[in-house]
């Protein structure tokens, strides 16, 4: 089991009214990479914010790596990378000497930095233009700068806030991709998406956020599960030569809810995993079975189903 | 901190807008040169003293003396340096990523304003030297010992006096999130201060007390008295007696009201005082800036230690 990296108890914060986190509870251990997801609003940056030190909870704990921001922010935040939301850089520098500031504030040995920082914007991919003014930088460059400058303080933890919003898809790839690799560096992720699919790829748990509350938390595998139990599957089968009447025959299997489209390629909708019941009157009818696929609910429904409750 | 500061430093050096000031405030003083070579002569006899002040303080027929260039251009070149000190961290995106940084938050503005204040420093003496140097080949005269001492002082106040107007840009900078109305008010501040007090000053002292051929010196003095007070809620105004103070060693008192009077009834030019003299003088106007530039700097510290980092 890995250590306690973040740790937070009825964590909130008010702005005059306007409650942006309800008492999160919070574990996160080393080595995951944690996804907050959540629409815009819900509470995520600010829960980000309040882990860093540099916004004071109304109330509730937190710990950081076994210190407390508020107590210790400078210690926090020599163990901590963020790269906010809304990133930006110094744009009359080049890259290699906005990282070059940023190394100097974390008070790293001089003689090393220039090293560094050739590794790690190979790492992000931005070797070639190290040199050029960050002027010059697509959105999707800054933001794997911005991940560079990260790195160079090598964090126990970092926090990238919705990293991948206004990118192209393959810029998310990449920058998906240079998550799995700090991941696989020893550094514990914590991703803040509203976006799932990119949740769902590179996350080991994730939490989903509402309106400031943690509403479901888990790794993802489990909160399909849990969605499962009280939800729907969706069967989908190709039969070759259906005889007539098998769609009602398999209507009336015990479990079954609907069942729809053309006679040769129905999807089906059951209440459980009736997989092998299914086969067996396609079998036992005389039709063959060609293919059959569970359609296993993935987060965006959980996600769109929590919505809905709200 | 030092990282910031030097940073800043750095990037205050590479900036257009620090060649710009620079080259600004050579050409004032080329023209002051210009102006006290041109009317020195007239000025002066063998037992004129402190010949070398002269310099500063002597004004051609059409073209103002270096102290009023200097009193014009400190302003100027501390809010430009200043105005957008905060906010533009805060546009481009870089203060939260900075202040994620394992500094503290105080470092950010204490490293921004002293980086601010010697690149005003090194702007002021520059100039100086260069009036100094330029003074010595013209009118081929020495400084006395005294007058480079009047000088030095004179620096100093010129440093503390940007010092406060770059404190209140700064502060400006952090109230208001674009550099462009932070920049505005700052200036339309200086202007009200630098053109509009007197004005204001003397429009009130002649409400109070109307002045007309018939009046009575007392009348007269009360008058320049209820104006040389209103005035002084001008750093502008604080800064001018200062180093007129300074730099013009025969100023006796910085009260309108006595120098009135003096020069009325004797007629005469009043003798020199000794510098201790002029610094005891000054001593008032020097601490009301230093307490503005420090109260300025106070609410604009307060003010981003508790500022939400977010902009929305
Ligand atoms: N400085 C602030 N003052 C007032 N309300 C704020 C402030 N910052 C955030 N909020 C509010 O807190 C809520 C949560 O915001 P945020 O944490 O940014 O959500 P997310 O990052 O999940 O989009 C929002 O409703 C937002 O309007
Ligand atoms: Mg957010």
């Amino acid at each position: 089991m890995g250590q306690i990296v973040v740790e937070t108890s009825d964590l909130s914060k008010n702005y005059n009214g306007l409650t942006a986190v309800n008492k999160l509870n919070l574990r996160i251990e080393e080595g995951e990479v944690y996804g907050f997801l959540g629409p815009n609003g819900a509470g995520k940056t600010t829960t980000i914010l309040m882990l860093l030190g540099l916004t004071e909870p109304t109330s509730g704990t937190v710990q950081v790596c076994g210190h407390i921001p508020q107590r210790e922010p400078i210690k926090v935040k020599s163990l901590v990378g963020y790269l906010p939301e809304k990133v930006g850089f110094y744009e009359d520098l080049t890259a290699a000497q906005n990282l070059k500031y940023t190394a100097a504030l974390n008070g790293l040995p001089r003689g090393e930095v220039e090293d560094k920082i050739a590794t790690i914007l190979a790492m992000v991919g931005l070797s070639q233009v190290a040199d050029h003014q960050v002027n010059t930088f697509s959105r999707g460059m800054k933001q794997r700068l911005g991940i560079a400058d990260i790195l160079i303080k090598e964090p126990k933890l970092a926090f990238l806030d919705e990293p991948t919003v206004g990118i192209d898809p393959k810029g998310i790839d990449d920058i998906l991709n240079i998550i799995t690799s700090m991941s696989r560096k020893g550094i514990t992720v914590i991703f803040c998406s509203h976006q799932l699919p990119q949740v769902q790829k590179v996350c080991t748990r994730v939490g989903i956020f509402a309106k400031g509350k943690l509403i479901a938390e888990g790794p993802v595998r489990i909160l399909k599960q849990q969605t499962s139990q009280e939800g729907q599957y969706r069967i989908e089968i190709q039969i070759a030569d259906p005889v007539s009447g098998l769609t009602d025959m398999i209507k009336d299997i015990k479990g079954v809810i609907d069942i729809s489209g053309p006679p040769n390629s129905p999807l089906i909708i059951c209440s459980a995993d009736l997989r092998s019941q299914i086969a067996k009157t396609i079998v036992d009818s005389g039709s063959s079975l060609i293919g059959m696929k569970i359609e296993e609910y993935n987060l965006e429904e959980i996600y769109k189903k929590y919505f809905r409750e709200e | 901190m030092y990282a910031v500061f030097y940073k800043e430093l750095a990037d205050h050096f590479n900036s257009k807008r620090f060649t710009i000031l620079f080259a600004l405030a050579s050409l004032a003083a080329i023209l002051a040169i210009y102006v006290a070579t041109q009317s020195i002569r007239g000025e002066v006899s063998a037992s004129t003293e402190f010949i070398f002040l002269k310099i500063f303080t002597i004004s051609g027929e059409a073209l103002p003396s270096f102290l009023f260039f200097m009193s014009l251009f400190i302003p100027i070149i501390s809010i430009s340096l200043g105005f957008d000190s905060i906010s533009s961290e805060y546009s481009s995106g870089n203060l939260s990523r900075l202040l994620s940084q394992p500094i503290h938050r105080d470092a950010v503005i204490n490293g921004k304003f002293l980086s601010g204040l010697t690149i005003l420093s090194i702007i002021i003496v520059s100039v100086v030297a260069i009036v100094v140097g330029l003074g010595l080949r013209t009118i081929g005269v020495p400084p006395t010992s005294e007058e480079v001492l009047r000088l030095i002082v004179f620096v100093l106040i010129s440093i503390i006096y940007g010092a406060f107007w770059m404190a209140l840009a700064v502060l400006f900078s952090i109230l208001f999130k674009k550099a462009s109305t932070s920049m505005l008010s700052t200036i339309g501040l200086w202007i009200f201060f630098f053109f509009f007090m007197s004005m204001i000053a003397s429009a009130i002292a002649d409400a109070q007390i109307p002045l007309d051929s018939n009046s009575t010196l007392a009348m007269i003095t009360q008058n320049a008295e209820i104006s040389g007070t209103i005035g002084r809620i001008s750093p502008c105004n604080l800064y001018g007696e200062a180093i007129t103070a300074l730099l013009v060693p025969q100023t006796a008192s910085l009260n309108s009201a006595i120098m009135l009077i003096s020069t009325l009834i004797e007629g005469r030019m009043l003798t020199p005082l000794p510098f201790s003299q002029s610094l005891l003088l000054v001593w008032p106007q020097l601490t009301s800036i230093i307490a503005l530039a420090a109260i300025c700097f106070a609410i604009s510290y307060i003010k981003f230690m508790k500022q939400e980092i977010r902009s929305i």
